[in-house]
């Protein structure tokens, strides 16, 4: 979805090194084509040393993929690629501390159930609920429980991973028995023709 | 054997072959200077920290290796971002040892403590600060590596106190690096350089839009052959040039908002743009809207983020420039036309240009011309085979336009980030290189008086650097914005008060000399060449005279203005 002057949000994933200062690295970029992060996820992989990113950033095609060949270039980073326009499975998890009073505790019990939330924390006025989804479901799962009075919210950031057999750690993972590195990235670029670096 | 992390780091340095350092000490890197004196290196101690960054990006481009600076912390570090910055933006391949306080107290702003890693993240290609004195040798080999490979650039490595007076087993200085994030790409894909050829193939206004990132692959023999086998006329950038002849008669010259008139108007009417490591800089394209609207554009970058940076382009070639050429050159090889003929008529336009619009002054009796004192610094010295810097503004377009060369690694100028002070240093640093090799530092009375402390450290380490102060008494180039833009509204730009620079020569225990008249110049320069050790020369020149031709900043290439040609109303900025 694209807003009136073109831009529209974008899904970077990335490969690491799990190192202190990379995470400054890569912030500082973005910062400095003067875009906000939306949401950030970071976790190791399988392998301890190399840690997954998800960001999410708003911005034209064109400026994202100067970011992306950019990002590409910090040498902490070891692969990037620009997955909005993949098939992808998104996720992210919500904390959601809800009003909970005896006259509605049902309903609020049975909007969770029908989303299939957790209930993880409960007192006498409140339910604390978890759920984990895209981020329509979990968009619609806040509104529905707004009119009850939400307390409090705490999102995760979006975690992706491209459906079938593409997906990027995996990908990596071959790659790295090949023990070629970036070897591979180069020919994807070469292909590409335009020096883009590819993940797929 | 166990050795300090200072024994480590100086031993690394010998292996890898960094045996000339610039330099300055202070405490947090004293334990590094007491063994210094042990090792087979030798230090530069430079006056100011930035001179030091900027002798090592001299350093590198007149021999292509890596330029090597060793500081303390705090105010030594943060003295050379000026120098890092500059390095960054012209792809200089330097490496910065910065002293930091202890491992223990970082963060808790100790006594010259600065975030140096986070305060130059934005200045360095990268940065490391070393944690464990084991790490030193590794660290040490990738940031060489990753400093020239590639897109060359500023690496700057930072060395806690602790972490150099802490032992560690030395097991060698590493062989090979292996960075998985980082392999530069060298070949072009076959696929986009037939394309290329194809292109090139069909062309009937060809033109080549050379850059810096020819002289950092040595690329020049290669570029030479694709003019040879496809006679298309070529123009250099600020940065590129040396990488060809300049007495080729299809060289055009410079392009750019002051280069000359012909090569700015091939641009505009080339149907085939073959840019080949450059960079589409703004005071190339000039408005962008209106560039490379009329032609199909051939990049070649082995930085993919400078490909469609500014301007879209047909054929996207990654790589080195080096390897590309050969690639094309070879294909270029299997055409079968006759592209003398074919180029006949663009050829003929060319010549009409350049015979209508050379490059032009009125010396008269009197004041010296700078252009007239530029040009004959530069033929009279050409056979001694010179390297030669500049400061920045007026003089070293000057310099830029009559500059004469044949080879690539002998010109030294600050072209993106434009650092005036630049060129005695830099100058300082090709001697350091080459201490037989004539340096010439063509200066402005300003950019050289940003710097000029050095002079001292040139008398020190007999680095006889011949600097021309191209002294106008003004911010030139700035008063010449003021004079067309901001209605002669000349506010701070008047250098009213300099010390004697022949004094100031002296001062130092180097020599000066003062020339004030035209017909007296060339002898000096005769004079200034046979004197050994640093000299100095005032050439004391014409105040007002302005640089042309010139685009003004934001104008199209169409809108370039040529000598004597009337300045457009339109253009004015300011209120008159
Ligand atoms: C007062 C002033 C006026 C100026 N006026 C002009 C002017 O009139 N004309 C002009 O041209 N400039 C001018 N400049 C300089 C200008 O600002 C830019 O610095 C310059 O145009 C950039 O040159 P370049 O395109 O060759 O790029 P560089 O900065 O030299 O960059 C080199 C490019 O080559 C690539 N590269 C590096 N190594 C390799 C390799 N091995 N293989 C392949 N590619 C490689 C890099 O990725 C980069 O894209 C002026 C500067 C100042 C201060
Ligand atoms: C460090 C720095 N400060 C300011 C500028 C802006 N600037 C560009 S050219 C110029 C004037 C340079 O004067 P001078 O060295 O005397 O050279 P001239 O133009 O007179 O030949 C100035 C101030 C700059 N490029 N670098
Ligand atoms: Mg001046």
């Amino acid at each position: 979805m694209r807003d009136k002057d073109g831009k529209r949000r974008h899904i970077i994933g990335m490969l690491v090194e799990n190192k202190t200062g990379v995470l400054a690295r890569i912030a500082g970029l973005i910062a400095s084509k003067g875009y906000n992060i939306e949401s950030l996820s970071v976790g190791e992989t399988l392998d301890p040393t190399v840690s997954r990113m998800t960001l999410v950033v708003r911005g034209d095609d064109w400026v994202i993929e100067q970011a992306v060949k950019q990002l590409n270039r910090l040498i902490d980073v070891i692969k990037v690629s620009d997955l909005t326009d993949e098939d992808l499975v998104e996720r992210e998890l919500i904390l959601i501390r809800v009003n909970a009073e005896p006259t509605f505790r049902a309903e609020v019990l049975r909007i969770a159930d029908i989303f299939r939330a957790k209930v993880v924390d409960v007192t006498p006025m409140t339910y604390t609920l978890e759920l984990t989804g895209d981020e329509d479901k979990l968009d619609a799962f806040v509104e529905l429980l707004k009119p009850y009075g939400i307390q409090e919210v705490v999102r995760t950031g979006k975690v992706v991973m491209v459906r079938g057999s593409k997906a990027v750690t995996k990908r990596y993972q071959e790659k790295l028995k090949q023990a070629a590195g970036k070897e591979m990235i180069v020919v994807a670029q070469q292909e590409e023709g335009n020096g883009q670096d590819l993940l797929r | 054997m166990k050795l300090t992390g200072s024994e480590i780091l100086l031993r690394c340095l010998v292996e890898e072959g960094a045996t000339t350092v610039f330099g300055h000490p202070g405490g947090a890197i004293l334990h590094t200077y007491d063994v210094l004196p042990e090792h087979p290196i030798r230090h530069i101690l430079c006056r100011h920290e930035q001179a030091a960054a900027h002798a090592a990006e001299g350093y590198y481009k007149a021999s292509g290796k890596v330029g090597t600076v060793m500081v303390t912390s705090g105010p030594g570090a943060c003295n050379t971002i000026t120098g890092l910055t500059d390095a960054l933006m012209d792809s200089m391949a330097i490496v910065v040892f910065s002293g930091q306080v202890p491992t223990a107290v970082m963060g808790c702003d100790a006594f010259q403590e600065a975030d140096v890693v986070g305060t130059t993240r934005a200045c360095t290609k990268h940065n490391y600060v070393v944690m464990k004195t084991e790490d030193i040798p590794r660290i040490v080999k990738e940031a060489y590596y990753i400093s020239r490979s590639g897109r060359p650039g500023p690496v700057l490595v930072d060395l806690p106190k602790d972490i150099l007076m802490g032992k560690a087993e030395f097991k060698g200085y590493p062989q090979e690096v292996n960075i998985r994030g980082y392999k530069p790409t060298l070949n072009g894909h076959i696929g986009q350089i037939r394309k290329a050829a194809d292109l090139i193939a069909q062309a009937k206004r060809p033109i080549i839009y050379g850059g810096g990132g020819i002289i950092h692959s040595d690329a020049h023999q290669e570029l030479q052959e694709l003019v040879e086998i496809t006679k298309t006329p070529i123009t250099l950038t600020l940065m590129g040039l040396g990488a060809f002849p300049t007495d080729h008669p299809l060289w055009l010259g410079m392009l750019g908002m002051h280069g000359t008139y012909t090569a700015n108007m091939g641009m505009i009417h080339c149907d085939v743009m073959i840019a080949v490591g450059s960079r589409f800089d703004d005071r190339v394209t000039g408005k962008l809207s209106e560039f490379g609207k009329q032609c199909k554009i051939i990049h070649i970058d082995i930085d993919p983020t400078s490909i469609r940076k500014n301007v879209k382009v047909d054929v996207p070639i990654v790589g080195d420039v080096k390897h590309v050429l050969a690639q094309l050159n070879q294909e270029l090889r299997k055409v079968e036309r006759d592209w003398a003929k074919e180029f006949e008529e663009w050829h003929a336009e060319i010549e009409e240009w350049k015979r209508r619009h050379p490059l032009r002054y009125d010396q008269k009796d009197g004041a010296i011309k700078p252009q007239y004192a530029i040009e004959t610094i530069i033929r009279a010295t050409e056979d001694k085979d010179p390297i030669i810097s500049t400061g920045v503004g007026q003089h070293q377009m000057w310099a830029a336009q009559y500059y004469r060369s044949r080879r690539p690694r002998r010109w030294l100028t600050s072209g993106g980030l434009g650092t005036m002070g630049y060129g005695f240093p830099a100058a300082m640093g090709a001697q350091a290189a080459f201490p037989k090799d004539l340096v010439l530092c063509i200066d402005g009375d300003g950019s050289f008086q940003m710097t000029m402390q050095e002079l001292a450290a040139c008398v020190q380490y007999n680095l006889p650097v011949k600097v021309f102060i191209i002294n106008n008494r003004y911010l030139g180039m700035v008063r010449q914005w003021q004079e067309l833009f901001y209605g002669k509204n000349y506010s701070e730009v008047d250098l009213a008060v300099h010390p004697d620079f022949v004094k100031l020569a002296e001062a130092y225990g180097a020599t000066g000399f003062r020339v004030e008249r035209p017909e007296e110049m060339k002898a000096v320069v005769e004079k200034v060449v046979s004197t050994p050790g640093p000299v100095v020369v005032d050439v004391v020149v014409d105040r007002e005279e302005n640089c042309f031709p010139m685009i003004p900043a934001g104008a199209a290439i169409r809108d370039i203005i040529d000598v004597g040609d009337p300045i457009p109303e339109k253009l004015f900025q300011g209120i008159r």
